[in-house]
C-alpha cells in the first residue's frame, strides 16, 4: 500500500476537460499516478474511461487542464513523444497486428528504441515471463489463442520499456479463467517494479489487486480512495460490486 | 448487406448464388472449349470441331505462341509495377487512388523529355545503359514528387471522410493531371528516341527482343528490392502495421502521416519506373497513356488480391499473359472475328472471371463480413 508517496506523480491529470465533438466526455478530472503503484479507474459504459486513456496518450487533446508526465506538461506532445518518455497502453481487446508475426508485433513495440542490447534483454525477459510466446514467435499473431494473444499484447507493450503501463479493460472479451490469468500477469508485472494504471468495469477484480482507485461517472470522478475503502463503499457496492457478485 | 462470396454452408441458396454458379460454369466451359478447339486445330486442321467453330482459324506456330507469351509477360510486369501503387495505397488508406495511372503517364512523359534531351546531346546513342539509368532515376524522382504532392494536397485533407469521397477526388486528380499534360506538352503523341539495335531486335540465341528482357529483369529486380524493404526494414514493418491498424500503429510510436507519405512515394517511384518501361516497349506517349494501363493495373491488383504485394505482381502477369494469348488461344477457335483487337475485352473478362470465382483475388484473404461493400 502506498501510504508514503513520492512528491512528484509520474503521470497526472490536472482538472482536465475533454470533448468528443459536442459531447463533454471528461469534466474536471484529477488523477495522479505515482511510481510503483498499481491503480485502477472504474466506471460503467460511456463513463469516460477510454477518453481518459486517449487523453493521457495524446490521441485526444484536452479542451482545458493539463496532462503532466514526469513533471512536464505534455498537452501538445504527440503520442510518439509520450511513448518514448515511458507511457504505453495495452489496448482493449488486445488489438494485435494479426497479419504480422508474433516477433514483428514485439519488434513494433520497441519501434522507438534504438538500444539494441536493451531490446534483446527485454525480449529475453518477456520470454521468461511468457514462455509460450517464445514458442509462437514465427506464427502470425492472428492464429494464436485468446490467452496467448493477451501475452503477446502485454509483451508488445513491455517492449517499449514503459515506466507506466496503461491497461484498457484487461478483463474484456476473455473467458473467466483467462481473466484470472490476466490479472495474475498484471500482478506479476507490477511485482517486477512496473507502475500500472488499469481501466476496468469489473470493479471487484480490479480492486482485489489494486492499491488505489477512482470511480468515474459521466465524465466526473465521484470517488477517490484506497482499494480497501472503495471495496467497502456502500455506493460502489450497490452500483458495481452487486453486479459483479451476481 | 450484399454478399460477395458464395453461400455459407447451411445458408439458403438465393437467385444470386444460382446466377453466380451459372456464370462460373459458363466461363470455365468457354475457356475449356476454346482451348480444346485450339489444341485440336493444331493437331488436325481438318477436324470437324475446329471447322465448325471457325473455318478460317489458322492456329499458331510454336514460335508465335512463345512470342505472345513473352510479350504478355513483359507487359504483365509493367502492369504489376503500376498495380503495386494501387495495392499499397488501398492497404493503408482503404481507397482506390484512380489518379495512380496518371502518375505512370507522368513517368513516361518525363522519360520522353529526358531521353530526347539526352539524344540531342548525343549521349543516348553513345551510352545507352547510362542514359537509361539516368532517365529511370529522373522519372522515379518526378513521379515520387507527384504522388507525394497529390497525397498532401488532395487526399490528406479528406482523411477520415467516407471512402467514396477520396475515390471521387482521385478521379478529379486524374483529369487534372491529364489536362495539365495537354497544357504543358500539347495533345499530340510524342516519340522516344530510337533505341539501339540490340534492344529492338531479337536476341540471336534466345530469340527474345532485348527490350522485353530488359523490362522483365528491371521489374523482377525492383520487385525484389521492394519486397525486401516492406518485409525486412523498420519502415516496411511500420507500413504493414499502419495498413492493419493505424490507431495502434500510432500507439507504437509510428508516425502514421509520414508512413502514408512513404507509401505514396514508393508507389509513385514504381509507377515512374513502369513509365520508362512503357517508353522502352512502345516508344510513344500521349496524355491518355495512363488510362488503360492504369485501369488494367488496378484490375491486376484486384485479381491478385488487393493489399497484397506478391498478388499485385501475380495479377499483373496473369492479365498481361491473358490479354496477349487469350484472343488467339480461346476466342479465335470459337469463331470470333478480329480477335487481336479484343485484348482489352479479354483483360477485363479475366477480372470479372476472377471476381466471380474467387472474389478476394488470388492471394487475398476473405474480408470479414463488416468490411464488405
Amino acid at each position: 500500500m502506498s501510504t508514503e508517496q513520492p512528491a512528484e506523480p509520474l503521470l497526472e491529470m490536472r482538472s482536465v476537460n475533454a470533448h468528443y465533438g459536442a459531447v463533454h466526455a471528461l469534466r474536471d478530472v484529477d488523477l495522479s499516478i505515482y511510481e510503483g503503484e498499481l491503480v485502477c479507474l472504474l466506471g460503467g459504459n460511456a463513463s469516460g474511461k477510454s477518453t481518459t486513456l486517449k487523453t493521457l496518450l495524446g490521441m485526444l487533446k484536452p479542451t482545458s487542464g493539463e496532462v503532466v508526465l514526469d513533471g512536464e506538461v505534455v498537452n501538445d506532445r504527440p503520442t510518439s513523444y509520450r511513448v518514448a518518455r515511458g507511457v504505453t497502453m495495452v489496448p482493449e481487446n488486445r488489438r494485435l497486428f494479426k497479419r504480422l508475426s508474433v516477433r514483428e508485433n514485439l519488434d513494433l513495440g520497441a519501434y522507438l528504441r534504438s538500444d539494441t542490447d536493451g531490446i534483446a534483454a527485454d525480449l529475453e525477459r518477456i520470454f521468461e515471463l511468457f514462455p509460450r510466446v517464445k514458442e509462437r514467435l514465427g506464427q502470425k499473431a492472428g492464429t494464436l489463442s485468446g490467452g496467448e494473444q493477451q501475452m503477446v499484447a502485454m509483451g508488445r507493450a513491455l517492449m517499449a520499456k514503459p515506466r507506466v503501463l496503461l491497461m484498457d479493460e484487461p478483463s474484456m472479451g476473455l473467458a473467466p479463467a483467462l481473466v484470472q490469468q490476466n490479472f495474475e500477469l498484471i500482478q506479476q508485472i507490477h511485482g517486477a517494479g512496473l507502475t500500472v494504471f488499469m481501466v476496468e468495469q469489473n470493479a471487484n477484480m480490479a480492486l482485489s489487486i489494486a492499491d488505489r482507485g477512482w470511480v468515474l461517472q459521466t465524465g466526473r470522478v465521484v470517488l477517490d480512495d484506497t482499494a480497501e475503502n472503495l471495496l467497502a463503499h456502500p455506493d460502489l457496492r450497490a452500483s458495481y460490486l452487486g453486479q459483479a457478485d451476481a | 448487406m450484399i454478399r460477395t462470396g458464395g453461400p455459407r454452408r447451411g445458408a439458403p441458396r438465393t437467385g444470386v448464388d444460382r446466377f453466380l454458379t451459372f456464370m462460373r460454369v459458363a466461363i470455365l466451359t468457354l475457356v475449356a472449349v476454346g482451348i480444346l478447339a485450339f489444341v485440336w486445330q493444331e493437331i488436325d486442321t481438318d477436324n470437324p470441331f475446329a471447322r465448325w467453330a471457325n473455318p478460317d482459324a489458322t492456329g499458331l506456330t510454336g514460335a508465335q505462341f512463345r512470342g505472345l507469351i513473352i510479350s504478355g509477360v513483359a507487359q504483365g510486369c509493367m502492369y504489376g509495377l503500376i498495380a503495386l501503387g494501387y495495392s499499397m495505397v488501398y492497404g493503408v488508406l482503404g481507397f482506390i487512388n484512380f489518379a495512380h495511372g496518371e502518375v505512370f503517364m507522368v513517368g513516361a512523359m518525363t522519360g520522353m523529355i529526358t531521353s530526347n534531351k539526352l539524344a540531342d546531346a548525343g549521349l543516348w546513342e553513345s551510352n545507352f545503359i547510362g542514359s537509361l539509368i539516368f532517365i529511370v532515376i529522373v522519372s522515379m524522382i518526378v513521379c515520387t514528387l507527384v504522388a507525394v504532392i497529390m497525397e498532401r494536397v488532395a487526399y490528406r485533407p479528406l482523411r477520415g471522410s467516407p471512402r467514396l469521397i477520396p475515390l471521387i477526388t482521385s478521379i478529379g486528380v486524374s483529369f487534372f493531371i491529364q489536362n495539365a499534360s495537354i497544357v504543358l506538352l500539347g495533345p499530340a503523341a510524342k516519340a522516344y528516341p530510337d533505341v539501339p539495335d540490340w534492344v529492338k531486335d531479337k536476341h540471336t540465341f534466345i530469340q527474345i527482343e532485348g527490350s522485353r528482357i530488359l523490362v522483365v529483369v528491371v521489374a523482377a529486380v525492383s520487385m525484389g528490392v521492394l519486397w525486401y524493404l516492406v518485409e525486412h526494414t523498420r519502415g516496411g514493418k511500420a507500413m504493414r502495421a499502419v495498413a492493419e491498424d493505424a490507431e495502434i500503429a500510432a500507439l507504437m510510436g509510428i508516425n502514421v502521416n509520414r508512413t502514408i507519405v512513404k507509401v505514396f512515394a514508393v508507389g509513385g517511384a514504381m509507377a515512374g519506373l513502369a513509365g520508362i518501361l512503357w517508353g522502352i516497349l512502345f516508344r510513344s506517349v500521349i496524355h491518355t497513356t495512363g488510362f488503360l494501363p492504369g485501369i488494367k493495373a488496378f484490375s491486376a491488383a484486384v485479381v491478385g488480391g488487393i493489399g497484397h504485394l506478391g498478388g499485385a505482381m501475380a495479377g499483373g502477369l496473369s492479365i498481361g499473359v491473358a490479354e496477349s494469348v487469350g484472343p488467339l488461344l480461346i476466342l479465335e477457335p470459337l469463331g470470333v472475328s478480329g480477335v487481336s483487337q479484343l485484348r482489352d475485352a479479354v483483360a477485363f473478362a479475366v477480372l470479372i472471371g476472377v471476381l466471380l470465382l474467387r472474389p478476394a483475388g488470388i492471394f487475398g484473404e476473405r474480408l470479414p463480413a463488416e468490411d464488405r461493400a
